[in-house]
Formats: C-alpha cells, structure tokens, sequence
C-alpha cells in the first residue's frame, strides 16, 4: 500500500519535527532544564513498533538535525541516537512485550545513556564541570514517557500505520 | 550502526580540529531554521498584538516622550560631533589612526531556548544580510555578547555572562585593564585576574577596552557592585553587573566595526600600522 506508506512516513515525520520544537520551546529557566529529549523519546517509540519504518538512518539525520538545532558539535547527538536506536531495534520484539513500569525503566537507561554520552563528548572537547541539574532531563524524560506512548500510539492507530 | 557510528565520530573529529564543516551546517540549517521561527511565532504574534492594541492617548504620549528624547540626544550629538572632531585631531597630532565609525543592524531574539547552561540567544538576522562570526552585539545600554555561529537565516549569539566567554574591559575611571568573564547568571560577571590591591571600587563603569580585536573600543559594559579583597589569595574577588539588560531586551544590534583604520592626515609616506589599530 505505497499511498497508506507515504502517510504514515510524514505522519512520522510530523511528529519527529513537532519532537524538535519542543525540544527548542522558550521555558523559564528552571524548567528549561527539565525539558527531556523529546526527539530521542519519538524516534524510541517508533523504533520499538514500527521497526521497519525507523531505522538507524533516521535517528542519525535526525541526530544530525538536532546538532544543528541546538548549536551542538556535529554528529554528538547524532551518535548517540544512532546508538540507543541500535539497542531499541535490537530488543524492539521483547520490549514490545513489557508492561509500561518496565519499558520506563528501559526508556530511563536509554536516556541515561544517551546524556552520558553526551557527557562524554563535551569532556572531551573541554574538562567541563557540570551541575547535577544536567541529569534531569532523564528523570524528566522517563516520567514523561507514558504521555508520549499515549499520544503516539493514538497517532499510530488514527489511521494504521503499517 | 557501525557506518551511523563512524560517520559521527568522524563528523565530531573533523568540526573539533577544525570547522570545516560550515557547509554541512549551513545547509542542514536551511531546513531547521524554519522551525525556530515556527516556535517563537507565538511570542511574535503576541508582541504584534500588544503593540497594535493600544490607545490613541498612549501612542500620543509616547510619540511626545520620544521626540523629546530625540531632540536631547540630537543636541548631545552635536556636541559629540565637536568632541569627536577634536579627538581626531589630537590623535593626528599624536601620529594616530583613528578608527573610523560603526555600522549597526537591528536583529530581532528568537524566543528559543537552545541549551540550558549555556548562555546562547537566537536572532533572526543572518549571514544573508551579511552577519559573520566574532561580530560584537550591543543593546541601547552596553554590550550583549558577540556572534558565536552565523546561519544562513539565524545566527546564535553568546552572551558575555556565559561561563566559555570573556571580554576585554577597562575601567573608565582610571584606564585599568583586565578581562571580565561570564558567570553562567545572567546578571553577573567576574574579574578574576585583579590583585588585592587594585585600583578598583564598586559603581566604577567598565568599558571595553578594543584589545583582542572583538569588540569595539569604548562601549559600556558592566557596574562594578563588590570588591572583596581576599588577603590569602592572589587575586581579589570582583564581581560587576552587565550594564545590558540581557533577559528583557527583543531587539539587538549587530555591529560592523570598520576593521581598516583611516589615518586622518593623509601622509604620502605614512603606512605604519599602530599596533593598537590592528583589528
């Protein structure tokens, strides 16, 4: 069905850049550092039940999108997606499975990961000593997943995505 | 994944030795750009309406106010005007070159939020009207930051309280030289390489000092509000208030320095460079 294929991949696309703008929205300074990695959340959720629609090229061009968005080094978020993405699409049938108390705790680990990863780089460009505020958004992230699982398996179900 | 891996990784050595990845970047943000217009539409829809939404009464008053303003600044013009001409003679007299005027564009914030720690505003002028990078930003009371990174549509723009920046001052009472550098708040900054004894004291007005070659000589940049001499330590610790309202400004001004510097006599012979005029 190429014409329900194309829906759904901008229905996708929709929502990773809707993903993106959230990512950017002007908050007040306390809660702009709760703010969790929206983008890694939709592509995570995509990954685990639509496999053979997000791959690792999508979380690395989206990867990349998000370096460029946020005035990042190229290709930091853009391996660590790529990576996280590689894990979720490896396990995507058993974690497809879980109840959602045990997806969020995946989806915490996959968060942990990604800003870890993140850490990493930024203390290679330069020793930076960080507040411990930079891992909210893991914590953030993780209580925010049933909300993004809702709406985008209400998305997904709107009108089958297959 | 390994090719994704990589490529990232390559991606991350080449921008961290050097940025040759501009055009990457540039065209990557051709259609990211878009969005942070889409997301801070809301707060420009709402500055339109608050500023089309308002009384005969009150655009009355304003509109007096401002021609009022207007003519006290046209009046101190003219007399900057004669203070400046002075001034270039003086340094002709003194075999100086002068540093000719500046060119100012108005670039509107972006209400977008980009990193947390990091002091990095987004406005809406870029290299398209001729913005490039390391260009100094001021706002009507002193200096905002300096253009960090120029987009095609949007360039991002670091604020001289971000904890990576620093600026050259000087102290306009008595010409003391030293560098101020951010403090990650928005209304602080730190002078960290003064000693205890130094000839500085709160409400003195830092200017910059046109050393590095980034911003301009003579602009405003903060208040000294304390001095703590710490008897044990060798430096004092300083800290000043930006004079720039840094968290309420929308509206900022790129600044183009004339980066050739005219020697005001014309001398056949002349052609030395002063090192200060160097940009």
């Amino acid at each position: 069905m190429p014409l329900n294929n194309t829906i759904g991949f901008f229905r996708i696309l929709l929502t990773l850049i809707l993903a993106m703008c959230l990512r950017i929205v002007p908050l007040s300074d306390d809660l702009a550092l709760l703010n969790p990695d929206w983008v890694l959340l939709v592509l995570i959720y995509w990954s685990l039940y639509l496999p053979d629609r997000v791959g690792i090229f999508h979380a690395w061009i989206f990867g990349l999108f998000t370096d460029v968005l946020l005035g990042r080094m190229l290709g930091q978020y853009a391996l660590a997606y790529s990576i996280i993405i590689f894990v979720c699409l490896k396990f995507h049938k058993r974690l497809r499975q879980f109840p959602l108390l045990q997806q969020g705790l995946f989806i915490f680990f996959c968060l942990l990961l990604s800003q870890l990863l993140l850490f990493f780089i930024k203390n290679l460009q330069h020793p930076a000593q960080l507040h411990a505020s930079f891992w909210l958004p893991v914590f953030t992230g993780t209580l925010i997943w049933p909300f993004v699982y809702g709406v985008l398996s209400f998305v997904s179900l709107f009108r089958r995505i297959k | 994944m390994l090719v994704a891996v990589v490529a990232s990784i390559a991606l991350l050595v080449t921008e961290h030795q050097n940025s040759q990845l501009g055009g990457v970047r540039t065209t990557l943000s051709i259609f990211v750009d878009p969005l942070k217009y889409l997301v801070s539409l809301p707060n420009t829809v709402l500055d339109h309406l608050s500023d089309s939404v308002v009384t005969y009464q009150a655009l009355k008053t304003e509109n007096d106010r401002l021609r009022e303003e207007q003519l006290v600044h046209q009046t101190r013009m003219l007399k900057f005007a004669a203070l400046e001409k002075e001034n270039i003679r003086l340094r002709a007299l003194l075999e100086n070159s002068f540093k000719l005027g500046e060119q100012v564009l108005v670039a509107e914030l972006l209400s977008v939020n980009m990193a947390p720690y990091e002091h990095i505003v987004v406005v809406n002028k870029g290299t398209r009207f001729g913005v490039h990078p390391q260009q100094p930003v001021l706002d009507a009371n002193g200096v905002v930051g300096q253009v960090f990174r120029a987009l095609p549509f949007t360039s991002e723009i670091m604020l001289i309280t971000d904890p990576n920046h620093a600026i050259p001052v000087q102290v306009n009472r008595n010409g003391l030289l030293t560098i101020a550098v951010g403090s990650g708040q928005l209304n602080r900054l730190i002078l960290p390489f003064l000693p205890s004894n130094a000839e500085i004291r709160p409400g003195d007005l830092l200017i910059t000092s046109g050393l590095g070659g980034t911003f301009p000589q003579g602009y405003p940049v903060a208040v000294v509000d304390e001095f703590t001499a710490q008897p044990n330590k060798a430096f004092a610790t300083i800290t000043a208030t930006p004079k720039a309202s840094l968290d309420r400004n929308r509206e900022l001004m790129i600044v183009w320095s004339k980066s050739v510097p005219v020697p005001l006599i014309a001398k056949p012979e002349s052609e030395e460079g002063t090192p200060d005029a160097v940009k």
